[in-house]
């Protein structure tokens, strides 16, 4: 589904990403991990090249992102992202922050595009919060219609950047929820997170990233029952 | 202190003349302005240095100068350029028009880049283009925090379109003056002139105080 190869970045004369190479197969749920400042996150946005990228490839569902001859609005229908602030659009209603992008960019009927908008948000448990502004909405409800709002245009794959790390801590669950039921449904997912807890639970696959490389990757078990580096090691006695 | 308030009466319809110019002027100053300001704000925004040279420099030459200095070199210097016998009227209004948009660039590219990154981010990872997503995302966000500023930079266009007097455009001011010196008087012509002023941009800012409210909701 994404094939990653020698992916290269830099911030100025900065390296955040030294060469990473990674293939993420459909259906899987790969979780990243790894300190601040390891380039996780850079490396999530290089996916639908939110951030551009200096060296390397990505292949994303057979589009080669840095081919000019690619259309990147047509890959992005493809890929949803959930961001760590959510950024719902403050001036619509949820169920236009739903709607909007399937009616705009998908073309569909503003009947198709909101009886899908109003299944999705009673997979999230928010039917009751269609016609609110999203200032009145907890981070957790917030987050949830964020999700609503990245499924609706139908993608075969969702990025996740650190959604629960703005959240108040009993918000955490409910948002981990609904991802577990995506993944559980088969979305194939690519989840950067410090919560190792999901990681263990749900992750197919979990990459350990330090200065920007991929220092270990293995199941679950593999990382955090008998992780081999050094860097995972201290990293997970810090964190866990 | 005597008023006459018959000199006053007798000059009635040269206000009444100047009065219309003056609004005039300020339309044909916040139309042109506006967009002539949303292009060099648009140029402002572009990411070459060297393409955003020549905006940054017309927004610091019209903001740093005096709009006063402005309307002499656009009368006296550039417009003979063009016509023999440059109108002061049009050259008030070009004047006017050059200078408010320097502003106004700068309130647009404000009003642009105070939407938060992630709202573009949001939009673009849903497949919108960069047109969609500044259309149906940040603008309408945008344009509601630029109405106040916006405003502001109307009423201060009212009141500057006085300096044009000094070209002898005839618009309210121009009266004002032409009466003093009929009259040597002091108090009639000026406070006449001021009070419409005040008629005027009381007035402005009443109306948008309604569009705010009418956004807001």
């Amino acid at each position: 589904m994404i094939q990653v190869t020698n992916l290269k970045k830099s911030f100025g004369s900065l390296q955040v990403l030294k060469g990473i190479d990674v293939h993420i197969h459909e259906k899987e749920v790969v979780v990243v991990i790894g300190p601040s400042g390891s380039g996780k996150s850079t490396f999530l946005r290089c996916l639908n090249l939110l951030e551009d990228f200096d060296e390397g490839d990505i292949v994303v569902d057979g589009f080669h992102l840095k081919d000019p001859k690619t259309d990147l609005n047509k890959v992005r229908e493809e890929v949803g992202m959930v961001f760590q602030r959510f950024n719902l659009f403050p001036h619509m209603t949820v169920l236009d922050n739903i709607t909007l992008a399937p009616m705009k960019v998908r073309k569909w009927s503003k009947e198709k595009a909101t009886e899908k908008a109003m299944q999705l948000l009673a997979k999230v448990g928010l039917q009751d919060k269609a016609h609110v502004y999203p200032d009145s909405l907890s981070g957790g409800q917030a987050q949830r219609v964020a999700i609503a709002r990245a499924l609706a245009m139908e993608p075969k794959v969702m990025l996740f950047d650190e959604p629960t790390s703005a959240l108040d801590p009993e918000m955490v669950g409910e948002v981990l929820a609904v991802m577990k039921q995506l993944a559980k449904e088969g979305m194939t997912m690519v989840v950067v997170t410090h919560e190792m807890g999901f990681a263990r639970e749900v992750g197919d696959r979990v990459l350990f990233m330090d200065g920007g490389v991929i220092v270990e990757e293995g199941t679950p078990q593999q990382i955090f029952d008998t992780p081999q580096h050094e860097r995972t090691k201290s990293f997970l006695s810090k964190v866990l | 202190m005597d008023f006459r308030f018959s000199i006053i009466v007798e000059y009635a319809p040269f206000f009444l003349k100047g009065v219309l110019w003056t609004i005039g002027l300020s339309l044909v100053g916040i139309f042109f302005g506006t967009i002539l300001g949303l292009a060099i704000g648009l140029g402002k925004m572009v990411q070459n240095r060297l393409v955003r040279l020549p905006f940054d420099w017309y927004v610091h030459f019209f903001r740093g100068t005096p709009l006063f200095v402005q309307i002499l070199l656009i009368h006296f210097g550039v417009m003979p350029i063009f016509t023999a016998q440059p109108n002061p009227l049009v050259s008030g209004a070009i004047s006017l028009s050059l200078n408010a948009a320097a502003y106004i660039a700068e309130i647009f590219r404000a009003g642009i880049q105070s939407i938060d990154r992630g709202q573009m981010e949001a939009a673009r990872s849903l497949g919108m283009t960069h047109v969609q997503a500044m259309r149906y995302i940040i603008l309408p966000q945008a344009i509601k925090r630029m109405i106040p500023p916006l405003g502001n930079e109307f009423i201060v266009l009212i009141k500057d379109s006085s300096l044009a007097a000094i070209i002898a455009a005839p618009e309210l001011m121009y009266w004002g003056r032409a009466m003093q010196g009929q009259y040597y008087r002091v108090w009639e012509p000026y406070l006449t002139v001021a009070l419409i002023y005040l008629v005027l941009t009381l007035s402005l800012s009443k109306l948008l105080h309604r569009l705010e409210r009418r956004y807001d909701a």
